[in-house]
């Protein structure tokens, strides 16, 4: 029998899908173990993410309320989140491997005893945690040796959750950072604003590399606005300053999974394929055919961008009316 | 002032990777290179240095023989004054006893700053720093796109969803790079002939006073993931439109 703590992840006081996505590995995880899970709900007011967690099947939904952990500061997660692990004798405790949880869950790892297995994309039959390795071009098969384990879950790879009905109960849990925030003091945040779906929430995802320049916004904006996408982008087309480092997609950035993405003047190296192999839909348009994108794409285009994607959004509205 | 940075190995991301008999880890006959996150840290840790008189930087590498050359070639080449090679068969190690290693070293010397990468390129697990600063009670400072080192402190700002977080952390701490840190400078032929004669200890991890040197994570098995294969060519816009609505009904 296991007990699973499952860090919720939220944004400005609204629940986040990611946390949707682990809370499908850690159903997964209890039907084969056995057991139970319940939430940890971190920050500053953010009862009403605790709130909107009652209705998924947790044993109990933890909050704890504190201006201390009002950022995600992960010496001070970390704490109260082993804190809180041990209280009520979860073994493992798992996130999901956004930036959050890659900072946070390693700390708890530490101060749980446990091993810690990154990016989790299934069970195996073994009872093995399955995860990309080399940037996905193989993957490991990890076994936790030590009683107490901790997990980070890819999204991208687990459906979101159903809700369940029912009202699990919120407590309360008291923070005690302490001395863990003592050495870290927050500064600031500097937000990239979007009125579109996040990346790892959306749909379609509209991606551009460095083909595109300094009308990286010009060609995807209008063809996100018609479709309703997310906007992305390769390394190549952040590091060059037309695209905020949020939109990075690949081994070292997002990965995502949706169900069309259009990768527009991205060469396809394979960091970047390892961010979005697992589309359901990939569409590549590039004006160079020899291109690795070609290779994973179920659509090719070969074409200037600069031509074909106003071109495509303009079909694709006449369409929809 | 002191800063350790790391040093790993890791095969080229471009190499044909074969998985070993064992199944447990890939064949060894591939090209490697320096972790592309570890120049990043090299770089991090020479320019607070020229910053900052009188600071002392040691890189370390923890693997085999062969690591050695990486240390040698990819840090004391491009500036960084001394070298430790902890030797271990990094195959049968995990992120936490590499941790622990650090730790080690980092007791025997006293570092006001530990630079590692946000993630090795093989293993890809992103934990050693965090581990590490967790096992030290320091703060920690991961992802970073920019540090800045004055008065004991840092200002670091770091890549992380929805934007850029800066935060202060009192050193000592541990600061993970990310890619757009810096741009890694290349190794001079001054600095690969000085590289030679710059001191380089070699430690067993028994030297370390480690409580034990077990693991807790074990890959069991490797295996390659089912490909994808190559659709079709479309010849316009038109017909990917097309495509898109009756085919693929995703739009
Ligand atoms: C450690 C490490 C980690 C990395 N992590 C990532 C990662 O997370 N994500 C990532 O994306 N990359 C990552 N990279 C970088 C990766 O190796 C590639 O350099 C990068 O993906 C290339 O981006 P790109 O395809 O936009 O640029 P390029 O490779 O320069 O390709 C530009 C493409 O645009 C096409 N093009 C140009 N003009 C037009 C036009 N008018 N119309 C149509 N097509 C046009 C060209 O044919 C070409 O295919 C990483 C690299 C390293 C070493
Ligand atoms: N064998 C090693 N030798 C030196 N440094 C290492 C080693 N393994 C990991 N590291 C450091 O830890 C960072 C994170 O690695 P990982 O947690 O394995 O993704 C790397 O970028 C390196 O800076």
């Amino acid at each position: 029998m296991s007990k699973v703590l499952i860090l919720a992840e939220h944004d400005k006081g609204a629940l986040k899908k990611v946390t949707l996505n682990t809370l499908a590995f850690a159903r997964q995880y209890v039907a084969k173990f056995g057991g139970s899970y319940d939430f940890a709900v971190l920050g500053h007011n953010v009862a009403g993410v605790a709130e909107a967690l009652r209705s998924y099947g947790a044993g109990v939904v933890h909050l704890v309320d504190h201006a201390d952990l009002a950022h995600p500061i992960a010496s001070a997660w970390a704490k109260v989140l082993a804190d809180l692990a041990k209280s009520i004798g979860a073994d493992i405790v798992v996130g999901p491997a956004s930036t959050t949880g890659k900072d946070v869950l390693p700390r708890v790892a530490v101060r749980l005893g446990a091993g810690m297995a990154s990016e989790i994309v299934s069970l195996t039959d073994g009872g093995a945690f399955r995860r990309p390795m080399w940037a996905g071009n193989l993957m490991g098969d990890v076994k936790i040796t030590t009683a107490n384990k901790v997990i980070s879950v890819r999204a991208s790879a687990f459906d979101a959750a159903e809700a369940t009905g029912g009202q699990s109960p919120v407590t309360a849990f008291a923070s005690d950072a302490g001395l863990a925030t003592a050495r870290v003091k927050f500064v600031s945040f500097d937000g990239v604003q979007s009125t579109r779906p996040d990346l790892t929430e959306a749909a379609v995802v509209v991606a551009g590399g460095r083909g595109l320049k300094d009308k990286f916004g010009a060609v995807t904006e209008p063809l996100a606005d018609v479709l309703g996408a997310a906007i992305g982008a390769s390394r190549a087309a952040v590091d060059d300053g037309f695209a905020p480092n949020d939109y990075q997609i690949g081994q070292t950035g997002k990965v995502v999974a949706p169900q069309l993405y259009f990768a527009i003047a991205i060469s396809g190296a394979v960091q970047h394929l390892a961010g979005m192999k697992n589309s359901k839909v990939i569409v590549a348009i590039n004006k160079n055919p020899d291109e690795p994108i070609f290779k994973v794409a179920d659509y090719g285009l070969v074409a200037d961008a600069f031509v074909a994607v106003p071109e495509l959004t303009a079909q694709i509205k006449t369409l929809r009316g | 002032m002191k800063i350790l940075v790391s040093a790993k190995r890791v095969s080229d991301p471009n190499a044909k990777l074969a998985i070993a008999k064992d199944g447990k880890w890939i064949e060894g006959d591939v090209e490697y290179i320096l972790n592309p996150f570890c120049e990043n840290a090299i770089e991090c840790a020479l320019q607070i240095a020229e910053a900052n008189d009188g600071t002392e930087t040691v890189a370390i590498g923890i693997g085999d023989d062969e690591t050695a050359r990486f240390i040698r070639q990819g840090a004391l080449a491009r500036g960084i004054d001394r070298g430790i090679l902890v030797s271990a068969d990094e195959e049968a190690i995990d992120s936490d006893l590499i941790a622990r290693i650090y730790m080690g070293v980092v007791h025997r010397e006293n570092p006001d700053i530990v630079l590692l990468g946000k993630q090795a390129i093989d293993g890809d697990s992103n934990q050693v720093g965090q581990l590490l600063a967790e096992y030290l009670g320091w703060p920690q400072a991961t992802f970073a796109s920019k540090v800045e080192v004055s008065g004991g402190k840092a200002i670091v700002t770091r890549e992380v969803d929805g934007g850029l977080e800066t935060l202060e952390v009192t050193l000592p701490a541990v600061i993970t790079a990310d890619l757009r840190l810096n741009e890694p400078r290349f190794a001079s032929l001054a600095g690969i002939m000085k590289a030679k004669k710059k001191p380089f200890d070699e430690l067993e991890i028994d030297d370390l006073d480690l409580e034990d040197t077990d693991t807790k994570v074990q890959v069991v098995g490797l295996s390659t993931p089912s490909g994808r294969k190559a659709g079709v060519i479309v010849k316009d816009v038109e017909e990917l439109v097309q495509k898109l609505r009756s085919e693929a009904r995703a739009i």
